[in-house]
């Protein structure tokens, strides 16, 4: 479609979103450095409060960026002026988190769909409209009699399939999905997950999708990226990830998966214990080391940056990576 | 209340009864829950799970009476707390038991949460209405204890919720509702919000409520996995229904025999081991709750239906004292 194959659909150096609080400044997001190419999906997972819908949010520029680069086709959108976003935005969508709270509860289902087209004046006259409309429907599939009906009324698998109808609207390239099955049945979530693979491979979209189900966020993902207090600690294609973590974090998030087995029941629970690091102010070193138990003086004093550890799996901490290979 | 149950009753914390719940929308009347028979012993944990739209949280709130006013109304059924009848009471008496027996953890967490008190005053607030006795100094320190408890550092207290993550702030709505310890914890959807390992630590929490205030609680999943690690009884929802309910070895038991909804749940997991591509959900949709077909609600989802299912609600199938199926294929 474009002529530089080669370039990433989105790159991020060194991004960096920080909050102004009373207490001091909060590190939401700290120089976080991926790259996702063109029809992958890249997970995103972590502890809550780490930085991640942050990050999906000021990817697409719904919050300002403190410093960095976000590049889209290799362009820094950063840079864009607000013409120029506007168009691009078209193509960057995002699903929410909350199927409550990102539907206007005054709107019917077909005017929250027809908003993004509206917005864009996508289309001359009413009736194409209401075409794409009951299309869009049919493709995440919610019956049609359904367009006048308003979210309140709808379940909330139901609620998530407005809202990727109205994320592929514009007919995008990219989309952040925030959370966008974890409120539903494993059931509903089987239908959702297999639509937007489907989605995926009937259109090319390329995901981030922030997820706390580490089974779900396995199946969906090509790589995965894990975050711990706004910052990028492991990063790994999703296989090499699950059969061989490596950041003490990471570890203890696999073990700590709820297994659906009689036989896991009377385990002990093993839990991680310490005190939280503070995103405020942070002082310069592994956040993760007042939990961590292997931590020494080493992982204090200084930043801890992501090294390679093999062929596109990259570890941030002191244990791996200080000489050649581990 | 001092009558002449026998001693199985007594134990009994919450005993609903042939539970309707119906909402009287504008154009159509839903009906969310029609006929749902469930026990809570004191000190059990209690899951309930479901398809979305099964009921559950519409169960949940019938029990606090929270249902919106004016389009939810409770036609029929009893819910005994304690013996007494929720359905019955006075909003005095309602107001009385939501403030101190029975606490909510609400799947969205701003229904618990003021946006203009700062998280610490909320989470002592509600110390403050539980324990009167305490100084001013003494609650700070409850409130700095629990919020380590749920991995939030103290000194983030001064904070206001809309700073917070949504995993953050349900970790709030998680420690105030245990500040309270309630006889009995209604938790919807606690920790989908949350990490795993985070998740870990409130279900702790939880567990040590239950331990040592003997606690009930109705645990409302759709983790399969944390049901079978947490739950002493299930229930599985569809339309408004009980359609399978026994203890965890019953229903986690796959040489048990099950209801092909059951069944078709489990196989909707993605599994931590395959490597299968396509997910084999249940197929289909929940049905309408404005027109719910006839028969057995969940025949035009089923593989094994037959003419029967299509024309005659099943009746109840007893595996054994506490494993119970409601199905055709098993009650002949
Ligand atoms: N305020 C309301 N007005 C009309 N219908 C409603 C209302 N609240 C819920 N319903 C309907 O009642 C049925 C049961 O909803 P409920 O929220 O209890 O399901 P649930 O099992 O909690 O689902 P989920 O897993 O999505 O939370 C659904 O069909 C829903 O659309
Ligand atoms: N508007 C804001 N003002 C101040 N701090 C904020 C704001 N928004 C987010 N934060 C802080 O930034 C950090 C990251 O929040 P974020 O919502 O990105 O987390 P998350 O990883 O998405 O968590 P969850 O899994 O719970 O959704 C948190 O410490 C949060 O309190
Ligand atoms: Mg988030
Ligand atoms: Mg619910």
């Amino acid at each position: 479609m474009n002529e530089h194959t080669n370039v990433p659909l989105i790159q991020l150096k060194d991004l960096r979103k920080y909050f102004k609080t009373g207490a001091g400044t909060l590190h939401a997001v700290d120089d976080v450095n991926l790259t996702i190419q063109k029809g992958h999906t890249l997970g995103v997972v972590g502890e809550s409060g780490c930085g991640k819908s942050t990050l999906g949010r000021t990817l697409l520029r719904l919050l300002p960026a403190t410093s960095g680069e976000i590049l889209y086709h290799g362009e820094n959108i950063l840079n864009y002026s607000a013409a120029a976003m506007k168009k691009t935005r078209s193509k960057m969508q995002m699903i929410f988190q909350d199927p409550y709270a990102s539907l206007n509860p005054r709107l019917s289902i077909s005017q929250i769909i027809a908003e993004p087209l509206k917005v864009n004046h996508v289309f001359q006259s009413k009736k194409e409209m209401d075409e794409r409309i009951l299309d869009l429907m049919d493709t995440v599939g919610l019956a049609r009699r359904l367009a006048n009906a308003y979210p309140h009324e709808l379940d909330g698998g139901r609620r998530q399939r407005i809202g990727i109808a109205r994320a592929l609207a514009l007919d995008p390239e990219f989309i952040v999905c925030d959370e966008p099955v974890s409120a539903l049945d494993v059931s509903i979530q089987a239908q959702i997950l297999n639509l937007m693979m489907d989605l995926q491979d009937q259109r090319g979209l390329t995901y981030l999708f922030i997820t706390h189900d580490l089974s779900v966020v396995r199946h969906i993902s090509s790589h995965i990226a894990v975050m711990y207090l706004g910052q990028v600690v492991e990063y790994a294609p999703s296989k090499e990830l699950f059969q061989n973590p490596k950041h003490p974090y990471t570890k203890a998030l696999l073990n700590a998966i709820p297994i659906p087995d009689l036989a896991y029941r009377d385990k002990p629970r093993e839990l991680i214990h310490g005190e939280i690091t503070s995103p405020i102010d942070p002082k310069p070193g592994c956040r993760f080391a007042a939990r961590c138990p292997h931590a020494t003086d080493a992982c204090m004093g200084k930043g801890i940056p992501l090294r390679n550890v093999g062929s596109e799996h990259q570890v941030a901490c002191v244990l791996y990576g200080q000489t050649t290979g581990e | 209340m001092a009558d002449e149950r026998n001693q199985t009753q007594e134990d009994i914390l919450l005993d609903i009864q042939d539970l309707h719940v119906k909402y009287n929308t504008s154009d159509a009347v839903c009906y969310a829950v029609n006929g749902l028979n469930i026990q809570v012993k004191r000190g059990e944990v209690f899951g309930l799970v479901g398809e979305t739209g099964a009921g559950k949280t519409t169960t949940a709130l019938s029990i606090l009476r929270l249902l919106p006013q004016r389009i939810g109304e409770i036609p029929q059924g009893k819910i005994l707390f304690e013996g007494q009848d929720v359905v019955q009471m006075s909003e005095d008496q309602m107001r009385e038991l939501r403030g101190s027996h029975i606490s909510m953890i609400f799947q969205d967490p701003m229904t618990s949460l003021n946006p203009v008190l700062t998280v610490g005053d909320q989470i002592a607030e509600a110390i403050e209405t539980h324990h009167q006795s305490m100084s001013k100094e003494e609650v700070q320190a409850k409130v700095d204890h629990v919020l380590k408890l749920v991995g939030i550092p103290p000194a983030r207290k001064y904070e206001y919720p809309h700073q917070f993550s949504g995993g953050m702030k349900q970790r709030v709505v998680i420690a105030m509702a245990l500040v309270c310890e309630p006889r009995l914890l209604i938790a919807d959807e606690p920790t989908t919000a949350l990490d795993v390992t985070v998740q870990n630590q409130v279900l702790d929490m939880m567990s040590n409520l239950k331990e040592e205030l003997n606690t009930s609680m109705i645990l409302i999943t759709h983790d399969l996995g944390i049901v079978c690690q947490m739950c002493d009884h299930v229930a599985i929802m569809y339309a408004g229904k009980v359609i399978e309910q026994g203890t965890v070895y019953d229903i986690f038991d796959q040489s048990k025999p099950h209801h092909p909804y059951t069944i078709g749940l489990f196989g909707s997991l993605p599994s931590l081991q395959s490597d299968s591509k396509r997910l084999k959900p249940v197929m289909g949709l929940m049905p309408d709750p404005t027109d719910l077909p006839p028969g057995c609600e969940f025949h035009p989802r089923c593989g094994s239906c037959t003419e029967t299912c299509k024309l005659k609600a099943p009746g109840v199938f007893q595996d054994g004292e506490t494993h119970m199926i409601r199905c055709h294929l098993f009650s002949k």
